[in-house]
Formats: C-alpha cells, structure tokens, sequence
C-alpha cells in the first residue's frame, strides 16, 4: 500500500498546477528580457490609449504599452513574494521550534508575545514595520515578511509540541540525543508537511498584501513597478481605460490561484488522500421480513464489508460472515486486530460510515434491513432497540454536556418521554449500572469520572431505550483489572434485568468465555469456528487452539516459552499492519 | 556485566498546594543484578511515573534512585549513569519516528553507548540487533509504517539494546498489543534476558505477565508499595487484601465469575 507520487500528478488539478508554475517561472526569467523595451518606451503620441491590436491593455500616460509592464512585473512581484514568504517561514519555524525545547519560563514568555502580536490585525503589524524601514521594496519585504512570522511561529509551536510529547522524542531524549537533534531529526520531518501546505498558503496571502501596499504607495517606488503599482495607476485612470486595472488584478488573482493549487497538491500529497474509485458496489436489499417473538434479533448472512485501500483499489476486511443471535444470547466475537470483528459488529448497527461498501444477502437487527440506509421510523426504533458501547468512553462522551443531559437525550430524541420522565429514567439507569448517588452524578461532565465509572455510563445510555441488542466494542480494554470486573457484572446484571442480547467483541478469549453464551472465533474476514463458551478446551480449529494457548496464565509453565500462534499456523504476518 | 538498580524512599509529586498529587510515595525496591523484577499495579499506582523518574523524564521530589551505587538523579555523575538506563515504551507506534528509518533509530539509541563507531560499524551493529529481534536485518531502511505492532515493538527492544544498558525498563510493553503477538514478545525479552543477564524492571498491569517473566515481583496501590517478594510465593500466597483482590479479578478461561444474582 505504498504511496506513488505519479498518481496524483495526473489529475487535472496538478496538470493545472504545474503548467501554471511553469509559466511563473518562464514570465520571472525571461519576460523583463523579452518586453523590457516595450515597457520602458515612452511614446507620448499615443499615451493613454484605449486596448488595441498592438497594445492589448492599451497603454499608461507616458505611452508604454500596459500589457508588457504587466509581464515584466512578474519578476519584481514575485520576488518581493517569494522573499517574504521565506521570512515569515523562516523566522516562524525557528521561533516555534525554539519555544518548544526552552525552559519553561522563556517558553511561557515567548508563546505570551506570539499571541499578544496575533492579536494586533496583520495589516497594522506591516504597517508598523514599513514605518521602521520605510517606503521602499525593500521595506516592504522585510515588514511582509516580519509581520507573517507570528502566525507561522504559532503553528509550528503547536505542531512541534504534539510531536515534541510523542514517545519517539522521548526516546531519543533518553540516550542523550539534545535539544538541537531532537528538532532536526524528529520534530521537523514530522511537522514538514503541515508546514508547507502553510508555506503556499503564505504566500499568496502575502502576493495580495504586497500589492495593497504597492496599491498604497507604500511598497515599491518609481521607477520600478509591480503588479500593485500598476493597479494604482490603472485605478486611477479607470474610465479612460478599465482593461489598465484589470489587467494587473488578472494577474494577481491568477498568481493566487496557482499558489493555492500548490498548497492543495502538496496537502494531498502529504494527506494521502485516498481516491475511491468507482461506484459503490450495489447493495442487495433482502426482502422485509414481518417480525415475530422468536424471531433472532440480529440475522446476518454472507456479509462482506470492504474499504479503499488507498490506491485506488477496494481491499475486503470482512469476506462472508454468517450468524445470528437469539433474543437474551450473549454472543462473542473473538480474533486479532484486523480480524474484521469490530467491522462485522458495526455494519450491524450501521455505523461503519460512507467509505465502507457493504453487502449481504441478509443484514437484519430485528425487522430492519442494516444493508441500506435506514428511514426515520427505523432510525427511532434503532435509538432505543440498538446501543453501543465502545472501547473508549473518555471518546464516546460529549465533553461538554453533563452526563445526566447525555442519558436523557436517547429518550428525549427517540422515546417521546418528557424531561422529567427522561430524567426519573436516566437516574435509574445511572443506579442499574452501580453508580451511587446518581442524581449527584447526572449533573457531572464526562472528566469527572474515572475510567470504570465513564464506561458504566455508556452502559447505562444504553439502557435508556429498551435495547433488544448491546453491542460492546472491547468495552475493558482501556481498563484496570478490577475495574474490568465491575464492568462486567454490570453489563451482566443489565443483560438480566432488561433481557437485552449482547454481542461483545473482544480479543481475549479468556475474558469473552467468562462473559458469553457463545463465542465466534474470526480470522482475516472470516469466523473460522463457532463454539460453546464452555466447551472451549474442545475446540477444533488450529487458531482457537492457537488463541487458547497462547495467552499466559496464572498457571502457564514458566520454564517453557509461550506457545506463539506462528507454532499453530503459517506466521506473524498475518496479523495486520498499520500503516 | 551485572548491574543493581536501587530505589531509596523514593517519591514524586505532581502540582503545589491544594492540587498537589503525590504519584509515588515513599517507594523503596531492589532489583537484583541479572533479574526480571516486576511492577504491578493499575492505573494511578505510580508504575509509569517511577519508570519515568529514574530516566529522567520526570523529577523526584525526594529520595534516591541509584544504579551500582550511583545516584542518577543529580549531577554530571547522574547523568551519565541515567544514560545506562534505557526505557521501553508501551505503545510501538508512536515509540518509533515515522518520518525515520528503522535503522536510523536504531543507529541513534548506539550514541548512548558512549562508543565511537564507523559508519559501517554502525550498520553492521543495526543488522545484528535486528537479527536479535528476529527481523529481517535487509529491512533496515525502512520506515516503521510497513511493521505490525508486534515487530514494531520487537525493534524498540533492538532499540533500547543499541544502547548497551545496564538496567531495561519495560513500561506496558505488550498491553497495547493483541493477546497473539504478545507471546511473541515476552518469549524474546525472556530470551535476551537470559541470553545477555540483563537486569530489567517489567511494568505491567497484567499478573499472568508479570507471573511469567518476573523473578520477583512488587504491587503498588497508590504511589505506596503494598506487597514485595518472590513472583511464585507473592502470586500464589498473597499475604495483601489487594494483591487478593488484583488476582480475583484476572479473567480464567472457561471460568464464569460470580456476579451475584440480580433481585
């Protein structure tokens, strides 16, 4: 799945780009030797001429064709952008990058005048600076440049400090790399690309404020002329002759252009973006079943998810799975990362979003087919039949909204219950889950709670409705060991009070034959055996033997490496990689 | 080539005043030239933050960490003992640079060893460490997206070897991995221990783990050790309410806990 820069070279958008650079370029090298006659004649006879077959953009007061100026000014105005730019980006990493390995006090200092001077318009900090080092070119360059640094520098600062925490850098701290190192080597690499998607960004930005300056007569002085220049003089003599600042504008805005298409291709290139290509693969609608009290809650029959894989190319994570679940069961998904058993559980509650491309011959959760896009009927029935609990609930929870607000919503949007009854339920719930004191805790926000504690609410929003089915998504995962256990019981305890099935996903099998009925073993897309949760040590297939085996205990042979599923069947490679 | 790790009254305290929380309190342990001692505990029990004191990425408050005798916290002499000291961090995908090579990584942790190397040396040396770990050597100029978790975490142990340590931490070093690969790691670390006499400090969470690789073992509940000794006796006849506790909870295969009925 590697990256091949060509592709994305042949899109329209780079084939536009790049042509538009190259002709940048041929108008900054060779348009001053070509015009710069044109450009400088004076021929009073035919001075402020409207737009004619020599004189395209007709001509200024002294007679000189407008149209030349415009292309030799290229080279003066892009110069004048590209050297400001290289200021702000310059100035800017450096300044971020530095307040990020400084002592603390110097960094809170440092990051204090980069916002008091983010604060100030960027139009009155250029400004101030062409004060300083007056009206001239090269004032107006160093006051571009120096007033972009701000805003480089911040960005860097943020980036290179997220950078600066991850574990690598610490790493490298660690055997004695210094400050100076850890930059070059690690935080710049990783914030490049970010950084120049900006640079392009930048720039155009800076295009534009050189010609308001040159516009005001702050920029660049006779006898030299830029695009803004130009655009002073043709403004002023617009109903004479409005091609004269159009023409300039033109230039600009398409200038602008070339340099924001840079920037996107840079961030595609950098983004990786993937490109679907194709339709979606057609969805088979299985016919509508009437439901009855025995009716399996959930039937799944050949389903087969698929993802893009990045080049263009579809690659199958789930590749014809069937089951069902009885009402009350309690059902376990087991299997390494990439197993596709997560993908399987969220395709039936429909959450796997637009990328994925699913198909079934059957997806039912009740009486509703999960292969399509579910109407407002069944979206409510879905609301209050149908939870989910993920792995992380630090995630899964709105940080801004008090528990108790999060609870009553699910029936509030879906169950039509007042906010009273609303709330009267929500504290039940809270109490179902074993929180104490959940009137207190309703009026909570998610950081307030520990882990245990966040988790047992997901539960608890679950129970809001009256779910038929639970999905737990390795709902313990992110959990202490005692906490693991609490969770459980209560997730057990639900299950017996409200006879909701669950189906819980998990990549421990010891802890999914603990908790279910049966257990689904999955392996690349596909469920390799299916066994009774009790019945495990009869197991068949090589990877749940596998699986079994390899897992220590509190009994395991210490003398004796550990059974490595490799032992069992072909090798490491099959489990998944992250790219 | 054996070395002691030793922690003296060691304590660290987060924040001032009010807010102040006191991560690690007062914690004295040894581990032995040669062993695998172990650090159990769950969230909040200051495991990571005495792993993160004595490498230096956090500050002691007070008490001593000295290795051979050494104190490592303070001064020129410090620092250098601390560099003997490598860390193994728990999640493989952001413990390795992705925009670098493995190889460069590798080649980086060497400049802890103190020794001077070629060009060539170097590379011959990353080859060597990667055949330790079981990778392929010829890989070594790629970059660490092509890896699995699991190899991932195999060339940060290669890693923390290039250094030539005295004392390997492992922090959580197979919790952020799947149950599969996990054997997979413990079994080499078990191998290079023994292999090598490494002398390492295993943090985990996990006691079926920990029961595995350690010789001796260490709980921790608050900052506060609760409960130390030898990893058979300590596990299998814990004298502790909690170390009780912490067993009762770990998940038996086929072993339905008892959860009470619901009235």
């Amino acid at each position: 799945m590697r990256y091949k820069p060509w592709h994305a070279l042949r899109s329209p958008r780079a084939v536009s780009g790049l042509a538009g650079v190259l002709l940048l370029v041929f108008m900054m090298v060779f348009a001053p030797h070509l015009w710069a006659d044109a450009a400088s004649a004076a021929n009073v006879a035919e001075r402020l001429q409207r737009p004619s077959g020599s004189h395209p953009l007709g001509t200024d007061q002294l007679g000189r064709d407008l149209l030349a100026r415009v292309l030799v000014a290229t080279r003066l105005s892009l110069l004048l952008t590209l050297g400001s730019t290289a200021i702000a980006v310059c100035g800017g990493v450096v300044l971020g990058m530095v307040a990020t390995v400084v002592p603390r006090v110097l960094r809170r200092g440092l990051t204090a005048l980069l916002e008091i001077l983010m604060s100030f318009p960027w139009l009155l900090l250029t400004l101030f600076f062409t004060v300083i080092w007056g009206a001239s070119a090269k004032g107006a360059l160093l006051a571009v440049g120096f007033a972009g640094i701000p805003t480089v520098a911040r960005l860097t600062y943020t980036m290179s400090s997220s950078v600066a925490g991850r574990d690598f850098v610490r790493a490298a701290r660690i055997v004695g790399v210094g400050p100076l190192g850890i930059l070059g080597r690690h935080v710049l690499p990783n914030i490049r690309p970010v950084l120049v998607v900006n640079a392009a960004a930048v720039a155009s930005v800076t295009l534009l404020s050189f010609t308001g300056l040159s516009f005001l007569g702050l920029g660049v002085q006779a006898p030299d002329y830029d695009w803004g220049r130009l655009l002073a003089e043709g403004v002023g003599k617009i109903y004479v002759n409005p091609v004269a600042a159009l023409g300039p504008g033109v230039a600009v805005l398409v200038t602008a252009l070339i340099l924001n298409t840079l920037g996107a291709l840079a961030s595609e290139a950098a983004g990786r973006t993937p490109r679907i290509a194709g339709k979606a693969a057609p969805r088979l609608r299985a016919a509508r079943i009437p439901a009855s009290a025995d009716e399996p809650v959930v039937e799944v029959e050949d389903l087969r998810v698929s993802f893009p894989d990045g080049s263009g190319g579809l690659v199958e994570r789930v590749a014809g799975v069937s089951f069902t679940i009885r009402p009350g069961e309690t059902v376990g998904i087991v299997g390494a990362s990439g197993s596709g058993k997560s993908v399987t559980a969220m395709a039936i509650a429909g959450l796997l979003g637009p990328a994925a491309h699913v198909r079934a011959t059957t997806l039912r959760f009740q009486d509703i087919d999960m292969s399509g896009e579910p109407d407002a009927a069944a979206r409510r029935k879905l609301g209050l039949g149908l939870s989910v609990v993920f792995q992380d609930p630090l995630t899964s929870l709105n940080p801004v909204l008090t528990i108790g607000r999060q609870l009553t919503e699910v029936s509030e949007v879906h169950g039509d219950l007042g906010r009273r009854d609303a709330r009267r339920r929500a504290q039940w719930a809270l109490s179902l889950v074993g929180i104490p004191l959940p009137a207190r805790r309703a009026r909570q926000y998610p950081h307030q709670l520990s882990g245990g504690m966040r988790q047992r609410v997901m539960i608890g929003m679950g129970l809001m409705g009256t779910p038929a089915l639970l999905i737990a998504d390795e709902p313990t995962t992110a959990l202490d060991v005692t906490v693991q256990q609490n969770v459980l019981r209560v997730l057990h305890q639900a299950r017996e009070r409200t006879g909701s099935a669950i189906l819980f996903i998990s990549h421990d099998i010891a802890l999914v034959s603990g908790f279910c009925d049966r257990v689904l073993v999955m392996k690349d897309g596909l469920i390799v055996e299916e066994l009774d949760a009790r019945q495990l040590d009869r197991a068949r297939h090589p990877y749940t033997r596998a699986l079994i085996a390899c897992v220590p205990h509190m009994t395991t042979d210490r003398t004796r490496p550990l059974p490595v599923i490799a032992d069992f069947d072909g090798s490491e490679d099959a489990e998944e990689i992250h790219a | 080539m054996s070395h002691t790790l030793e922690y003296d009254g060691l304590s660290v305290r987060y924040g001032r005043g009010g807010s102040a929380h006191q991560a690690v309190d007062d914690v004295s342990l040894v581990v032995r030239p040669g062993t695998v001692h172990g650090l159990v505990g769950e969230s909040g029990s200051g495991k990571s933050t005495l792993a993160a004191a004595t490498v230096g990425l956090v500050r002691a408050t007070s008490g001593a960490i000295r290795l051979d005798g050494t104190e490592v916290t303070r001064g020129t002499a410090g620092r250098r003992a601390r560099r003997r000291i490598q860390l193994i961090f728990q999640d493989p995908h952001s413990a390795l640079d992705p925009r670098m090579s493995i190889g460069t990584s590798i080649a980086e942790a060497m400049r802890a060893s103190g020794r001077r190397r070629s060009r060539v040396e170097r590379r011959q040396r990353v080859r060597e460490l990667l055949e330790l770990v079981d990778i392929e050597p010829d890989r070594y100029r790629e970059p660490p997206a092509g890896f699995s978790g699991g190899q991932r975490q195999r060339i940060t142990i290669a890693r923390a070897l290039a250094a030539e340590p005295d004392v390997i931490i492992a922090d959580e070093i197979t919790s952020a991995l799947d149950v599969s690969v996990q054997g997979v790691v413990l079994n080499l670390l078990r191998e290079l221990q023994s292999e090598l006499n490494l002398t390492m400090l295993l943090i985990s969470h996990n006691l079926a783990v920990v029961r595995y690789v350690c010789h001796t073992v260490t709980v921790l509940r608050h900052g506060r050790v609760v409960e130390t000794g030898d990893t058979e006796r300590t596990l299998s006849d814990p004298q502790d309410p909690y170390t009780k506790a912490l067993l009762d909870a770990v998940p038996v295969l086929g072993e339905r806990p008892d959860w009470g009925s619901v009235a």
